[in-house]
């Protein structure tokens, strides 16, 4: 099998003047790179990180924004066969303290080697990284200059194996920067060809995507797959494209787009801030494939979107949809491609009191379940229940994983690796259910919250909110509540607060402010209540479910009242 | 619309902002108050305050505007849009 570095460098002898990538900035004209342009600057940071010391093997962090930096130096470390790590970028809203902090708390885990950033953050991170660090070098973007052309057949990627590992990709927050999937080459490989497969990838195909690079979405679908692959790629900004959502149609348009990936809050984004105005002349008649993934697949999302869109030649059968996880490169399963997406109508009291998902019964509530389509041909895919037998067709449960795809581990975290599995099987703390090899993903056993795609834990959070003098130590949790309006989970704070406090009002908005300042959300719901409404489960834990149930209980009477 | 002053502008741009992104109509949003740096405005409610702009005063906030070093209070919004009106 060929390695990622392999791949690269094939593109670069075969077809060095196809033009394989287009960034779109806004405000500037849009930049197209051939493998040739691409690998050739890429070169330059091979060539500095081996200047550096830098050996094979070892993690490099990229702290850099979306843009042809960040895709060059990401490049650069594998062709020299060190390990990327990509920490996503300073917002303007996050307090630079905190971001420093949590980069801290990444490489106290993952102890990289180097650290590839702005000369305008060297100090602040150098302040942050402390005396005793495993960080050896930091390279500024701004001195890799022209280089020239290394022997390209000596370079420290080509000759990493297979079962070494290739990349790191972590989730926000300090808990989600502390477990690093740790990704082999083989295993990228293997999602790679299985999922080329499952989607019909071909020649013929353009992919357009906003997607940040640090997510398994934008990073493998919207970012290796085509590069690898040679499928042209139109990449614009996150930043960008949250401004100006109308970007990526008007992509689509222009490069006659014929694949795009979104999170399922992207599709009321797009339907309800996008003018018709804005889509005059615009025409989406190229896209085959729009497909739904990294949250929950919502029925009502697509209606929205296709309300829409149909006038703007959008075609109803490219709606598709995909599960997938970083710990497994990417996909697991995929619907929508050869055959227009599942929808399952079940019966909501059988599905919320028994965990059964019954076929709908005349005149009773309902739901409408979307479905994620069916494993990919490496994967295999199990519901089990709490005792880990195994499920029959209907019955909802955990579902759980194994594939040739696999994350090799969580960095330097045998602990959280070792709990993850199960007789060789992935728990991905999901839950759902299968009907006739469809996959339905139906909640969460994990106490993850999904915003805007993107997975929070919600300690982080509670520990942000504990910090507010007047909040009761201890005596916070957040959890996340859909939102169907707006196609995502928005998070929830209930904190309990010390008596005599008497401004509420004040202490909310400090709350919401320390979150928002300091985490990748901007929190907008706070509850306060007195001491002894949390629930806490026998063992004396406070019950995130159990807290959540109370709060909708509760807040749904006082909407009554 | 006719003329109107800069305090009238900052009254409405708050009232509507509270209301719709915030969903808290009582929340008073002061003049100098930060409102992108702050998070108060998030990511995702950027756009809304072009097309607010747009619907209220009939000024056009460009997408590469909408950051804290253009504009991160009222006042400084109402400026850009009193500007944009003559």
């Amino acid at each position: 099998m060929p390695n990622l570095a392999n791949l690269l460098l094939d593109s670069y002898e075969k077809v060095p003047d196809k033009e394989v990538l287009v960034i779109q900035q806004s405000g500037e004209k849009d930049i197209s790179l051939t493998y040739q342009k691409l690998i050739d600057q890429s070169i330059c940071f091979t060539r500095e990180l081996e200047k550096s010391g830098i050996k094979p093997g070892e993690v490099v962090v990229i702290v850099l924004e979306h843009g042809l930096d960040l895709i060059f130096s990401y490049f650069g470390c594998i062709l020299h066969g060190c390990i990327p790590s990509i920490m996503p970028f300073l917002t303007e809203k996050l307090i630079p303290e905190k971001y420093c902090a949590d980069l801290a708390a990444l490489v106290a885990i993952t102890k990289p080697s180097s650290i590839i950033t702005y000369r305008q953050f060297q100090k602040e991170i150098l302040v942050g990284l402390g005396n005793n660090t495993s960080v050896r070098s930091i390279i500024l973007v701004e001195n890799i200059h022209k280089c020239n052309i290394i022997d390209l057949n000596k370079i420290g990627g080509l000759i990493r194996s297979p079962h070494d590992i290739v990349l790191l990709q972590h989730s926000s927050g300090t808990t989600g920067l502390q477990k690093g999937v740790a990704l082999s080459h083989q295993a990228v490989y293997n999602q790679l060809i299985s999922y080329r497969k499952a989607i019909r990838l071909d020649s013929n195909d353009v992919i357009v995507s906003w997607l940040p690079l640090y997510h398994d979405m934008g990073l493998i679908a919207c970012f290796l797959i085509p590069i690898l692959l040679r499928i042209p790629l139109i990449l614009m900004s996150p930043f960008d494209w949250i401004r100006a959502p109308v970007k990526l149609f008007k992509a689509i348009s222009d490069y006659h787009g014929t694949l795009c990936w979104l999170p399922n809050f992207a599709y009321n984004f797009c339907a309800s801030k996008i003018r018709e105005s804005q889509l005059e002349n615009l025409s989406l008649s190229s896209l085959r494939a729009v497909i739904n993934c990294s949250e929950p697949i919502k029925f009502e999302s697509h209606q929205r979107f296709l309300n829409k869109f149909l006038p703007y030649d959008f075609n109803k059968s490219a709606l598709a949809t995909c599960y997938a996880m970083a710990e497994n490169v990417f996909a697991v399963s995929q619907g929508g491609i050869d055959s227009e997406i599942v929808v399952d109508e079940i019966d909501q009291n059988t599905y919320q009191s028994k965990g059964i998902a019954k076929p709908s019964i005349p005149n009773q509530p309902t739901i409408k379940m979307v479905s994620s389509g069916k494993p990919i041909d490496n994967v295999q895919v199990k519901i089990i229940a709490e005792n880990g037998t195994e499920l029959d067709d209907r019955h909802v449960g955990e579902i759980i994983i194994k594939s040739n795809c696999m994350l090799t581990e969580f960095y330097h975290r045998p602990d959280e690796t070792q709990k993850a599995f199960i007789d060789g099987w992935f728990k991905t703390g999901d839950l759902g259910y299968q009907v006739d090899g469809e996959l339905f993903v139906s909640g969460r056993k994990k106490d993850l919250i999904i915003v805007g795609g993107k997975n929070i834990y919600p300690q982080d959070l509670e520990s942000l909110a504990m910090e507010v003098p007047g909040v009761h130590p201890g005596r916070v949790v957040a959890f996340g509540v859909y939102n169907e309006e707006i196609g995502t989970e928005e998070v929830v704070i209930v904190a309990e607060i010390e008596k005599n406090i008497n401004d509420i009002e004040s202490l909310e908005e400090k709350i919401r402010d320390n979150v928002t300042r300091n985490s990748s959300i901007a929190l907008k719901n706070v509850y306060l209540v007195n001491e002894k409404w949390l629930i806490k489960t026998s063992s004396g834990k406070i019950s995130r479910l159990a807290n959540k149930n109370k709060y909708l209980r509760e807040t749904k009477l006082n909407n009554y009242q | 619309m006719g003329k109107i002053d800069k305090e009238e502008i900052i009254k409405l741009l708050g009232k509507r902002i509270a209301t719709d992104i915030l969903k808290k109509p009582q929340r008073i949003i002061t003049a100098d108050e930060a409102i992108i740096s702050s998070g108060l405005v998030d990511s995702f409610s950027l756009v809304d305050l072009a097309l607010f702009v747009e619907d209220m005063f009939s000024v056009q906030i460009a997408d590469t505007e909408l950051n804290a070093q253009t504009f991160d209070n009222l006042s400084q919004l109402a400026d850009i849009i009193i500007s944009r009106k003559k």
